[in-house]
């Protein structure tokens, strides 16, 4: 089993992928998990979702779980 | 209930109308329908708008629009909702969210809809990038 790391917007643009697979080996928390897939710090403000549902950055990850990070919503109407 | 994504243009007025047609158990059963529709404009932050892409994060989105519009039936008296969220390639003039509310009365009406467009503003997964004069941007939160 793996985790699958998803990016979107701005993120997704910075980092040249839309979605990648990781071993859940050695990662434990959504941190973790950025900090195995990208070279650099993750941008302020940056939201994560685990299985679809907006979670902290520290929030615990399981093998088979699907992480997601993006910036800032702007979706409706201003 | 009814909520959908949709990656082309659409008449909110139209949907509306079409919706409450297929209702019929409705009938006599609202006194009050709110209508709220968010279009693009052809200017954002001094600077001319030539087109908009909206991203989105597909099933997330729809799980967050259903979950906002339960809660707005949990506090207000709601007989029925309709939301329209476009994504995907739009231009000034385009509608890109649609939300309307069938109420007993007013006050629900006008609170459940504002609280609707208010949630799914921060909380369903849509992104814009602009195209504009300067290049394309990604607009920030205000």
């Amino acid at each position: 089993m793996s985790i699958t790391v998803r990016f979107f917007a701005s993120i997704r643009e910075k980092l040249g992928k839309g979605e990648v697979l990781i071993e859940a080996k050695g990662v434990s928390s959504a941190s973790d998990v950025w900090d195995r897939v990208a070279s650099t710090p993750i941008p302020p403000n940056t939201l994560v979702a685990i299985n679809q549902e907006h979670v902290s950055l520290a929030q615990a990850v399981r093998d088979g779980d699907e992480v997601a990070f993006f910036p800032p919503i702007t979706g409706g109407a201003t | 209930m009814r909520i959908r994504l949709l990656d082309r243009g659409f008449d909110p007025w139209r949907e509306v109308a079409a919706y409450q047609a297929e209702q019929p158990q409705l009938a006599g059963k609202f006194g009050a329908t709110t209508v709220f529709v968010g279009t693009l404009r052809d200017f954002n932050q001094g600077e001319t708008v030539q087109r908009m892409t909206l991203e989105h994060y597909p099933d997330m989105t729809e799980k967050y629009l259903e979950r906002v519009c339960h809660e707005a039936q949990s506090r207000w008296q709601v007989a029925d909702m309709l939301v329209i969220h476009r994504h995907g390639v739009l231009a000034p003039n385009d509608p890109i969210v649609l939300v309307a509310v069938w109420s007993g009365h007013r006050d629900s009406a006008f609170a459940a809809c504002r609280y609707i467009i208010d949630e799914l503003k921060t909380r369903a997964p849509f992104w814009k990038k602009e195209e504009t004069e300067s290049g394309p941007r990604w607009v920030e939160q205000q």
